[in-house]
């Protein structure tokens, strides 16, 4: 794991007005890792993914991925460049059926370059990208209209989605918000597996316990800040980060 | 007391002769296929005809009805992918000025001087709207509008191209009869390439970036260079409608940059219903002939027509193409109240 890290944010600032969403927020990313973000509603975590995904431009401070600075780029480039994500509320196109909704990264030049030039039918490509994610193939449930699926479906296709452009770094915004107790215990592995894989991935999520369990590294956020990163363990015995965020005990297995 | 109650009342039926599994159509019988394909032959026959029927005044009508049925589908595709556009006129203009001035000057035959515009107007449109193609909704449109009056006050004052005189005899094609067929071959081949187009997977994501261009972004699609290239089809489908009506008059002139080009197909689309192109093309083939029509009330023509134009879009907000497709697809039958 040595070498070069993947992705590096240095001293990022971003305020709204007088509001300082993102403050002073560094950190680095080695390939491979798997990095969790935590923090209290309203501590910026969102906004750091806006500003590492170009959403949102930076007033001051600088990312770095592998290497090459991205910082105000434009979302598409970025994300053209291996930096995926997903949104906390999804944003799909309901009135599509489930699979054309992969079509549009499918059609991006990443994705051509990746296949080498030539590539199949887009179609196929999609339905065997939803197959992987546990939309069965002889199911119907590729081919229904997007809005017509429940919640965990659409976020596990917006999950697709990002992985559609087969990406170096996968950002999550709180991928688990609204899934099931079950839904998430069918999609954790299917994460885990990617990390193994070798993705980068930065998960931002309020499912602690979950979030624990797969992650290298913990970063806390409070008021735009950095307020702890370390191992889990190392992050739940902080004192700052216990009267801060979480005042609760949690279990590790 | 006696209670009054319906006894009767209409039961809707949705047609189902498709069998759909995503691209397999099966289509069941000889009627069935009629059934789907005579809602399409029909007005194109009709038009392929009318061009041997129609001499004169109403030839030159029906000429008209393709270059307004043109824009409004340059129109519908700008539309499509979120660019809402007031200056249709800009394209018209440009690919009259360029097929104009090029004839004028130089001297290059009809032949020569109609595909120039054509890939020039789309060119230049595609260069001049490129800076403003983050703007969104009205602000878009502010831009589109002003343009081609902007353009009309710098020939006015400069005097190039024929200033406000315009530049007169221009060649005509060899006969009009060819004409006309070249305007309605050009608006039907436009018709069904973008009907086509706009359900491929190109027109998905220019369609995506209308819906949230966020989404999009994030799918590693550069959505102002997708806009960009809608602009071009546009503006080249714009350019040849006004190249062609630039030879077809024989008449270059500042009226090619005028507000009605840019008004017009935008009043025909929403008579006819956005999004289809179909309704767009049956929106200026109604429009353009009945405003014609009405030259015979005189003084009263434009409130009669502008009233007609209010009352179908109050009436039928989705546009008549839909109200009628949804209608041709359905039974209704009056069945009793059990």
């Amino acid at each position: 794991m040595e070498g070069e890290p993947v992705l590096k944010v240095s001293h990022l600032k971003k305020s709204f007005g007088g509001v300082l969403a993102v403050y002073d927020v560094s950190f680095e990313l080695k390939r491979g890792e798997f990095l969790g973000i935590i923090g209290p509603n309203g501590s910026g975590k969102t906004t750091l993914v806006n500003l590492i995904t170009g959403f949102v431009k930076p007033d001051s401070g600088q990312i770095l991925f592998r290497g090459r600075n991205i910082t105000g780029k434009m979302p598409y480039t970025i994300a053209g460049l291996g930096i995926s994500r997903t949104f906390q509320m999804v944003r799909l196109f309901y009135n599509l059926p489930a699979y054309k909704n992969l079509i549009i990264p499918l059609c991006s030049s990443r994705f051509k370059k990746m296949r080498g030039g030539r590539y199949g039918e887009r179609d196929d490509v999609a339905i065997d990208l939803l197959d992987d994610m546990g939309f069965e193939r002889d199911s119907q449930v590729p081919y229904k209209v997007a809005g017509s699926l429940p919640h965990g479906y659409l976020k596990r296709l917006d999950l697709s989605r990002a992985l559609a452009l087969r990406p170096e770094v996968l950002i999550l915004d709180e991928l688990f918000s609204g899934m099931s107790m079950s839904e998430v215990a069918s999609t954790l592995p299917l994460i885990e597996k990617f990390n193994e894989e070798g993705l980068t991935i930065i998960m931002i999520e309020h499912r602690l316990k979950e979030l624990f369990r797969v992650v290298d590294r913990v970063m806390v956020l409070n008021f735009g800040m950095t307020l702890a990163s370390g191992t889990p363990e190392q992050v739940m015995e902080s004192d700052e980060v216990k009267k801060a965020y979480l005042g609760i005990h949690i279990d590790l297995d | 007391m006696a209670e009054t109650k319906a006894q009767f009342r209409k039961k809707r039926l949705d047609r189902g002769i498709k069998a759909r599994s995503d691209t397999l159509f099966a289509i069941a019988s000889k009627k069935d296929m009629l059934y789907l394909l005579m809602p399409r032959a029909l007005p194109v026959l009709a038009l392929l005809v009318l061009p041997l029927l129609l001499k004169g005044y109403w030839g030159k009508v029906l000429v008209y009805a393709c270059m307004y049925g043109l824009l409004a589908l340059s129109w519908d595709l700008m539309a499509s992918c979120g660019l809402f556009s007031l200056g249709q006129a800009l394209f018209f203009g440009m690919g009259a000025y360029l097929a104009g001035t090029l004839n004028h000057y130089f001297h290059v035959p009809p032949v020569i001087t109609v595909p120039a515009a054509t890939i020039g107007g789309g060119l230049v449109c595609a260069a001049l709207l490129a800076p403003v193609v983050r703007l969104r909704g009205v602000y878009f449109a502010m831009i589109t509008l002003m343009l081609p009056l902007l353009l009309i006050k710098v020939i006015d004052a400069t005097g190039v191209f024929g200033g406000t005189h315009g530049l007169p005899s221009l060649s005509p094609f060899s006969s009009d009869i060819l004409a006309t067929y070249l305007a309605v071959a050009g608006f039907l081949c436009c018709l069904f390439v973008f009907r086509r187009v706009i359900n491929s997977d190109y027109g998905l994501v220019l369609r995506a970036i209308r819906d949230d261009d966020r989404a999009v972004m994030s799918g590693a699609i550069n959505i102002y260079w997708r806009k960009i290239q809608a602009i071009f089809i546009s503006g080249c489908v714009g350019a040849f409608a006004g190249a062609l009506m630039t030879h077809h008059y024989q008449f270059l002139g500042m009226s090619a940059f005028a507000l009605d080009y840019s008004i017009l197909p935008v009043a025909a689309v929403a008579f006819g219903g956005p999004g289809t192109f179909a309704g767009a093309a049956l929106g200026s083939m109604v429009l353009v002939p009945l405003s014609e029509a009405l030259r015979a009330l005189g003084g009263l023509r434009m409130a009669i027509y502008c009233g007609i134009l209010i009352l179908s879009i109050v009436g039928l907000p989705e546009g008549v193409f839909h109200y009628m497709a949804r209608k041709y697809h359905q039974f209704e039958r009056i069945v009793e109240v059990k």
